[in-house]
Formats: structure tokens, sequence, C-alpha cells
């Protein structure tokens, strides 16, 4: 069955983790001149969405993003990578400071039902917030069955088969589409853009959307009080004897 | 722990005890050799460049900067030093130069030949701190890196420019260290070596001197500008001076890969399609020779079922109509050669079991003997000598019971011994030593190299004065003289 994906390449990443500062106002983490680039998982969720394409199991994969202009770029890549077309949802200033999942996940289930879309990719989580939701949601939004976690991906006729990741081990189940899909890291693993396809990427359109034309409230529900760095790791102490050992853990009342 | 050291002493020695604490500790101290006592001004000095967290004395920090992946044993330095900068590394370096200490640079520790033993003590310049990918140039395919940025974390920045860097040693090796090493890989016979693709660098001299070797931040991809003292110091070995910054030539990733497997009845056989596969103009990214006994290896480990034969995996890259070219072009030449078995594929998955053997090579050879170590010998040989010094090879392993499957990298002619042996056994220590210098011997006497790609280190300085000549290697130790007068840099490798 031939049918119209969306992706969510929601939230770019912060590059280079050694270079994360927190604020001094402790209001969150510093964020000018540190290089961004396309969250892991959603690179996966590109993958399996081209992946598909390519078996001619579905029609077009477009790809999205929200957030300011530099967002493109990484809607470039997604294109060089074998979207077809990309959708820009502009999102700037203090709005995009306090974009979460919810506010994502109300834009893609908007744009899910603009597009007529049949299947939503997404990455199971950001590695900069960790959130995980943003898949769940947009699936209870649009009241679509969903497969999270997913390992294993696979078409039949008009449901789809997934195996997630659990903590037990994989659970194969089976969903009807149209359905919401979140990557988990097994999944497959991205190509690397060639440079003649970022070449034909740079010719492939990308439409700018605002939140208002989708109908969906940027307003958040958060409010952040405070972002401190994890306490510094104190020096270990090393103990010669058993006995010191425990000792040692009687005096500090760990045992 | 010195204080202790004192009241022991002076309970064994009542006359120290009546001394003043100062006398006691510099008799006590004069008794060790001279190096303890600088080593002690030196760390408070490397301290208040580095600060306190970028001075180890801890031993196993010490041991891990004094080896590597060769079978040379553990020669740790005295101190281990993290400099973050160029800066810190030749004020660093102006210490050590001061109270001539060596300086041994360290990258990755995922050499062959032994590189970073500290073989007279000294201090390691562990340069991992210095991580940055600076300076990246798409349109001029070029990159500058800083020494403690990997091959594949390169390669893994760049992924959504289109571009990569094809050197490929195998290891996640340092970029400088590989600059250092003058390393290589499988994709050299289209990609080239360090020693094509290293643009410009930045050095620290033993004395604390900064140079860039073609000029500060030139990156032009071809000059005719005076010496070549970037060729000059890749493939150096940290003997010259430490790398801090290397300009790299990048490539466009490939748009398709395909690759092929093909069995032969000779070693003859083999390279004669290799020959003439360079000669048809096809523009193979990877050709790799594995003979028979590395086949049976590879058989058993991964319970795999290739023709027990001298073998050819192939790698081709282009487009999809340039690759089905290549792949006709080299299936007929392969058939014309009495190839057999001919198979290829251009899907990722199958690709990957085609090449699981040459993948898995080294740990099906340590598979053959559980418990030992492998060591890989390193030649290189003009190709029509290659079958020849193979078949030699092969009889004077089994000659003297060695064993020692064989893969190459056979378009340059370069190929590998994986000698399994117990490390225990002396007798087979030695063994394994005299046929790495027969070999090597071998290789030379087809005016070929000791080494195609892993470098001198320490165990092969007596055959680069066989390879080089005493005339060409007294040229090289002017130069190492004039550039490092009081021999700091790295002592006891290369020359």
């Amino acid at each position: 069955m031939l049918c119209t994906p969306i992706l969510s390449t929601t939230h770019t990443h912060i590059f280079s983790l050694s270079q994360i500062r927190v604020k001094p106002d402790h209001s969150g983490v510093v964020t000018d001149g540190v290089k961004h680039s396309m969250n892991p998982f959603c690179e996966i969720a590109v993958e399996e969405a081209v992946k598909l394409k390519e078996k001619k199991l579905i029609k077009e994969v477009v790809a999205v993003s929200c957030g300011p202009t530099q967002v493109q770029e990484t809607i470039r890549t997604a294109l060089a990578m074998g979207a077809d077309r990309g959708i820009h949802v502009e999102v700037s200033g203090k709005d995009y400071e306090t974009l979460g999942p919810l506010q994502v996940s109300k834009i893609m289930a908007a744009l899910a039902k603009k597009e007529e879309a049949q299947l939503v990719i997404l990455g199971k989580q950001a590695i900069d917030d960790d959130c995980n939701q943003t898949g769940q949601m947009t699936a209870a939004l649009l009241d679509w069955p969903q497969g999270t976690f997913a390992s294993e991906v696979a078409i039949e006729g008009d449901k789809m088969k997934v195996v997630r990741e659990i903590d037990g081990g994989l659970e194969t189940i089976q969903i009807s589409m149209p359905a919401v899909i979140t990557a988990d890291l097994r999944l497959n693993t991205p190509r690397y853009a060639t440079l003649p396809n970022i070449m034909k990427a740079k010719k492939k359109k990308i439409a700018n959307v605002k939140p208002a034309d989708l109908g969906v409230d940027l307003t958040s529900r958060i409010q952040i009080l405070s972002v401190n760095d994890p306490p510094q790791r104190q020096a270990g102490v090393k103990v010669e004897t058993v006995d010191d050992l425990v000792a040692k853990l009687k005096e500090t009342g760990r045992i | 722990m010195a204080l202790t050291f004192l009241r022991q002493s002076g309970r064994l020695c009542p006359i120290i005890s009546k001394c003043s604490p100062v006398l006691q500790f510099s008799i006590l101290k004069r008794s060790y050799a001279v190096k303890s006592r600088t080593l002690e001004q030196v760390v408070s000095a490397f301290r208040s460049v580095v600060g306190d967290d970028g001075v180890s004395l801890g031993q196993t920090v010490r041991e891990q900067h004094g080896k590597d992946e060769s079978v040379h044993k553990c020669q740790p330095p005295d101190v281990v030093v993290f400099p973050r900068s160029v800066e810190e590394v030749s004020a660093l370096a102006k210490i050590c130069h001061h109270h001539r200490l060596p300086i041994i640079p360290f990258g990755t520790g995922t050499g062959l030949e032994g590189g970073v033993g500290a073989v007279k003590g000294g201090v390691c310049f562990s340069l991992r701190m210095m991580d940055q990918v600076l300076d990246l140039h798409p349109e001029d395919f070029d990159v500058t890196v800083e020494p403690g940025v990997t091959r594949k974390g390169l390669n893994s920045y760049l992924r959504n420019t289109g571009l990569w860097f094809p050197v490929d040693p195998g290891a996640d090796a340092s970029l400088c260290g590989m600059a250092a090493t003058s390393a290589s890989g499988t994709n050299a016979v289209r990609y080239g070596t360090m020693r094509e693709n290293v643009l410009n660098l930045e050095v620290v001299l033993a004395d604390g001197t900064i140079i860039h070797t073609a000029g500060k931040g030139r990156r032009a991809r071809k000059t005719s500008a005076g010496y070549n003292l970037t060729n000059l110091f890749v493939g150096s070995e940290g003997t010259l001076g430490v790398l801090t910054k290397a300009t790299l030539r990048l490539y466009g990733l490939p748009e398709g890969v395909a690759s092929a497997v093909c069995s032969f009845p000779s070693v003859q056989a083999a390279v004669d399609t290799t020959v003439q596969v360079l000669q048809a103009g096809v523009p193979i990214a990877r050709i790799e020779f594995l003979d028979d006994v590395m086949i049976d290896a590879c058989n058993r480990f991964n319970s795999l079922a290739y023709p027990v034969a001298p073998t050819l995996f192939l790698e081709f890259h282009g487009s999809s109509r340039s690759l089905d070219e290549q792949v006709s072009v080299t299936e007929e030449i392969a058939k014309d050669s009495g190839g057999s078995d001919f198979s290829w594929a251009d899907d990722e998955a199958k690709r990957a079991r085609l090449w699981k053997a040459r993948h898995d090579a080294w740990y099906a050879a340590l598979a053959l003997r559980p418990g030992c170590k492998a060591y890989a010998t390193d030649v290189c040989v003009p190709l029509s000598r290659m079958p020849e010094v193979v078949v030699e090879t092969k009889e004077d392993l089994i000659r003297n019971g060695l064993t020692g499957p064989i893969a190459g990298h056979v378009g340059d002619g370069n190929f590998h011994c994986l000698m399994v042996m117990d490390p225990n056994d002396p007798d087979e220590v030695l063994r394994v030593h005299q046929f790495t210098e027969r070999l090597a011997r071998r290789a030379l006497a087809v005016d070929g190299t000791c080494t195609g790609e892993h470098g001198v280190g320490l165990g092969k300085r007596s055959l680069l004065r066989e390879e080089v000549g005493p005339l060409a290697l007294e040229v090289m130790q002017g130069l190492k003289a004039t550039l490092d007068p009081k021999n700091l840099m790295n002592p006891g490798k290369v020359l």
C-alpha cells in the first residue's frame, strides 16, 4: 500500500557534549555558538522512511522540523538522505526556548491531518532533553495506534508489524495504519549523505508554515525553575584491607 | 611519602635523624638518580602550565601511556601531561628542553611498532584533550584537525557534508598519529596514504618552537614553495616534533559501493588479476588478498564456506552505472586469470556478508590458537615480485612451524603475516622475530620496503639502515640533529 508518511526531525541536538555550560542565571544551558545537528534518533527515523520508499512501500517522504531558521539545514540533511520535500514550522525566540513535546505533538498532529499522512515516524527521544514524549502524545492527539522504540518495522498490507525494544526483551505488535512509529537505536544505520545527493537536495522544496496557521497554541504549561550542573565528582578513597573498607562504610553511614 | 621514608630511615640510620629535616631530605634524595629531584621540579612547573588535572604520576596512567598495540613490552614514561592547546604544548616542551627530558607524543596508542614506549623514561604528552575539528572548508575539500580527533570521529563530524577522509588503517587512530606514522590502509590503492593527504602541519619542536610546515593556515591543493617540510614530518613517528594540527585532504563520499569476492588457483593468478585490473583503469577502491591459510581460519571462525584458496576481496566506488561497468570488467579479467566463484553485491547487508572473512581476519587468526597473541608483519614490494615473495614466505612459515596467515593490500603490493604466537614461549617469540627479519630482508632484496604502513618504531631500525643505505641514513641523522640536537623527541625510535 502506498502512503505518505511524515517524519519529524524535531529539535536538533547539541553536538559537542563537552562544551555544554549552564547559563549564569541557571535558566538553561548556553546555546549560542554551539554546533547543532540532527538528533541521532531522528536520523534513524529519516533513514527508515527513505528505506520504505526505496522498497516502494510508501510514496513520499516529508521531513518536518520546528524551530528558527537554522533548522532548515537539518531539513536539507534529511532531503539529502532521500526525503522528497520539507516543511519548516517557524518557531523562534521565547517560543522556541519553551517549545516542548506537547506543542510539537500538536503541530505534528495538525500536519499529519493536513498532509493526509499514513505514517508518522519520529526519533524515540531527543538527546538533549531525553523527554521521550512527542511520539506518544502525537498518537494520542490523532487517536492513532503507536509502535514506539521500534527496532524493526514491516508493512504488511494495511497493517504494520513492529518489533519493540522493551525492558524484558523484544515485543512484536501488529498495528493498523495510519500509525505513529518512534525509532530506536537498532532500527537501522543511517546513511551518510553523498555530495550528488546534497546538491539535488538544494533543489527540493521546503515549505514555511507558522504554528498559528495550523491552529496550534504554543504557550507552555511548564516553567523551568532552574538548571544546575551535576555535583562535582569527589575523589575516591583507597583503603588497604577489607576491614578498613567496612569501617569506612560504617563511618559514612552507608551501612 | 618522602616523610614516611625519612622517618623510617631515621630509625635505620641514627646519624641522619640528628640532622635538620631539610638536610635529611637532601642527603636521602642524593642517593637516588638526579632524575627524581628533577622530576619534582618539573612536575610543579608542568602543573603551572596545565593545572593539577593535567599532570599524572599515577602508575596505571603511566602504563597506559607506555604501550600500544604491538608486542613490544610496556615502557611507561615518568609522567604523563595532558595539554589542551598548542601554547601549552610549547610551554611544556620548553620545560622538558631545559631539563633535558625526553618527550613522547601520544595519540590513541593504536600503533603497531612500539612507537610510544618511553625507552629512556621522560614525559609523555598525551594529546587527547586537543580534540577539536577546526576550519572545515567543504568546497575546498580540506579540514584542519587537532591530534585528539580520530579518523572515525572526523568522518562522523563530516557526515552531513557528503565528504569523508578515506585513509583507513583499521583502528580508530588519531589523525595526527596517522600522519606521524605515515599510515595507510585498505583504501590506499585509490585514495593514497597519509603522505598524499596531509596539506599542512602545525608542529611543536623539541625546544618549544611552533612552526607551520606549509605556512600558517595555508591549504593550497598543490604547491611548489620551498622544501617539503610537511612530508618530512609525515612518518617521523614523533622523533622530530609534536604534531598539534593537521590539514587534511577530503574526498566526496562514494555514491554507491559494490563488493566482490573471487577465488584463484594460485597467488600468481590473484596478483595477475590485480595488475590487469589496475592496467584496465578500473578505479578500484579496495583490493585485498587473503591466502588459503587465512581463508581456512575464517571459514572455521565464522562457519563460512569460502573455497580454501588464495582469494581476492574487492570493493568498487562510484555511481550505479559506473559500478556495473567496473564489476563486469573486473569479473572478465578474473575469469581469464583462472578465477572462480566470482560473486558480487551492492546491497549493504549482502556486501557485509561477502566481506565478513576479510573483516574478521584478525580474530579468525587469533582463534587458530586461543590464548596466543598476534603480531602483524608489514612489508611492501613491487607488485610483480609479490607472488614469489608470498610463496617463499609461506614456505618459510611451514619450514619453521609458525602460524602466519597472510592478508594483504595487494593493490599496493603490501601484505601482512598475522603471526599468532605464545608470548610466554621465548623460543617461539625468537623464531617469529627471526622470521620477521628474514621477511623484511626478502622484501628489501626485491626492491621493496621493510615497512609498508606500520612504521619503523622500535624494532626495525637496523632494517631501515639496510633499506635506505648508510648515506641516506646520514642525511636523516643530520636532519634529526638539526631539529632535535638534544635527542629529546621520542628517543630510541626510527634512527
